[in-house]
């Protein structure tokens, strides 16, 4: 046994109350120092980890940063062209209706290139989940502007900080979810502090359970942060998301159509 | 006491733990990992350690594991 090992064993006095879990890789990821994905693939495991559902579970991926969720999660997958996750998802359940589906898109893949599939899928209502990364920045084409990037904020193709007059305001996804009759359940959470995580996985686990009860489409919103195209250190990152992107992309419940099904869901959201 | 373990070789030397923990245990180590990051370690007053947690919830790598000593629970919940 080595001494990391002897470290990894509790003591008899002792209890282990922060671990891995089985659905989540044991494989370190490409992602960057301070990347939110990580948070995020994170808490989605638990949540299927300690529902029960992962060998039932299909996810489907994006293109992106996000791209690889394939090889850290630990459920059956498919890969779907660039923005059209929510359709192939679609498909999928529609195919398989016994499986938990959801699909894992970052804001310039929903938001942009996907905004017509992800808003149809929506209004359909179809029996998905979808987990909606916004980090306000395409990440792996280099920091490009997406419509989620906030105004004055500096990307590749907004040099001199995005303008209302020329590029638009930032796209607001989870107001736009609740305007849809299909959705059932929609919510903006952030990855910036211990609460908010924590209300982020109930969040992700009422988004789930909707699923799994068969009420319709689901959407959780993760605000995150993205230090390497904010060209911030992570702990700056991190303080940015409740300075600059909360005021703009206020947290909360957006449309909890529920009607308090399905029974044992998470309780009331508690932002800070 | 309670503790955690750093499993130095996942961790990107990010620093985000530091800024969570209310003991201020974590801070930048003059070490580097394969991975060729300065990694995070637990600083001289490791032992005031409450396994809280928090630590290991805003880690994006998984670099921590939290034991809580069973008498000081304090019902501040280590699990997220």
């Amino acid at each position: 046994m080595t001494m990391t090992e002897d470290l990894l064993a509790p003591r008899p006095d002792e209890e282990l109350v922060f671990d891995a879990n089985p659905v989540q890789a044991d494989r370190i990821t490409h992602y960057c120092p301070g990347c939110h994905h990580g948070i995020a693939h994170r808490l989605v495991t638990e949540v299927l980890h300690e529902m029960g559902v992962a060998p039932q579970t299909i996810l489907v991926a994006s293109v992106g940063c996000a791209t690889f969720t394939y090889d850290y999660m630990l459920v059956d997958s498919v890969e779907a062209p660039h923005g059209r996750a929510s359709a192939v998802a679609t498909g999928v359940k529609r195919a398989r209706p016994d499986r938990i589906v959801y699909a894992y898109q970052g804001d310039g893949d929903m938001g942009s290139i996907g905004l017509a599939e992800a808003l149809h899928a929506a209004n359909r209502g179809e029996r998905i989940t979808v987990i909606f990364v916004n980090n306000t920045v395409y990440g792996m084409t280099g920091g490009q502007m997406a419509p989620t990037t906030l105004l004055g904020q500096k990307t590749t193709t907004t040099p001199k900080g995005r303008n209302m007059a020329t590029e638009g305001a930032p796209l607001r996804m989870s107001e736009l979810m609740a305007q849809l009759d299909g959705v059932i359940y929609a919510e903006r959470c952030a990855l910036n502090t211990v609460r908010n995580i924590r209300a982020a996985k109930k969040a992700i686990r009422k988004a789930f359970e909707v699923q799994r009860a068969g009420l319709g489409y689901s959407f959780v919103e993760l605000l995150s942060g993205c230090p390497t195209n904010w060209h911030m250190d992570p702990v700056a990152a991190n303080e940015r998301i409740g300075k600059d992107m909360i005021p703009v992309f206020p947290l909360g419940v957006y449309k909890d159509a529920t009607g308090g099904r399905p029974d044992g869901a998470a309780k009331e959201a508690d932002h800070e | 006491m309670s503790r955690i373990v750093l499993l130095e070789e996942r961790c990107k030397g990010c620093l985000l733990c530091t800024t969570v923990c209310p003991r201020n245990i974590l801070r930048k180590s003059e070490r580097f990992n394969h991975q060729g990051y300065q990694v995070v370690e637990a600083g001289d007053n490791a032992a005031e350690c409450t396994g809280c947690a928090a630590c290991a919830v805003i880690c994006p790598d998984v670099v921590i594991r939290v034991f809580r000593t069973r008498k000081a629970r304090d019902g501040r919940g280590g699990d997220a």
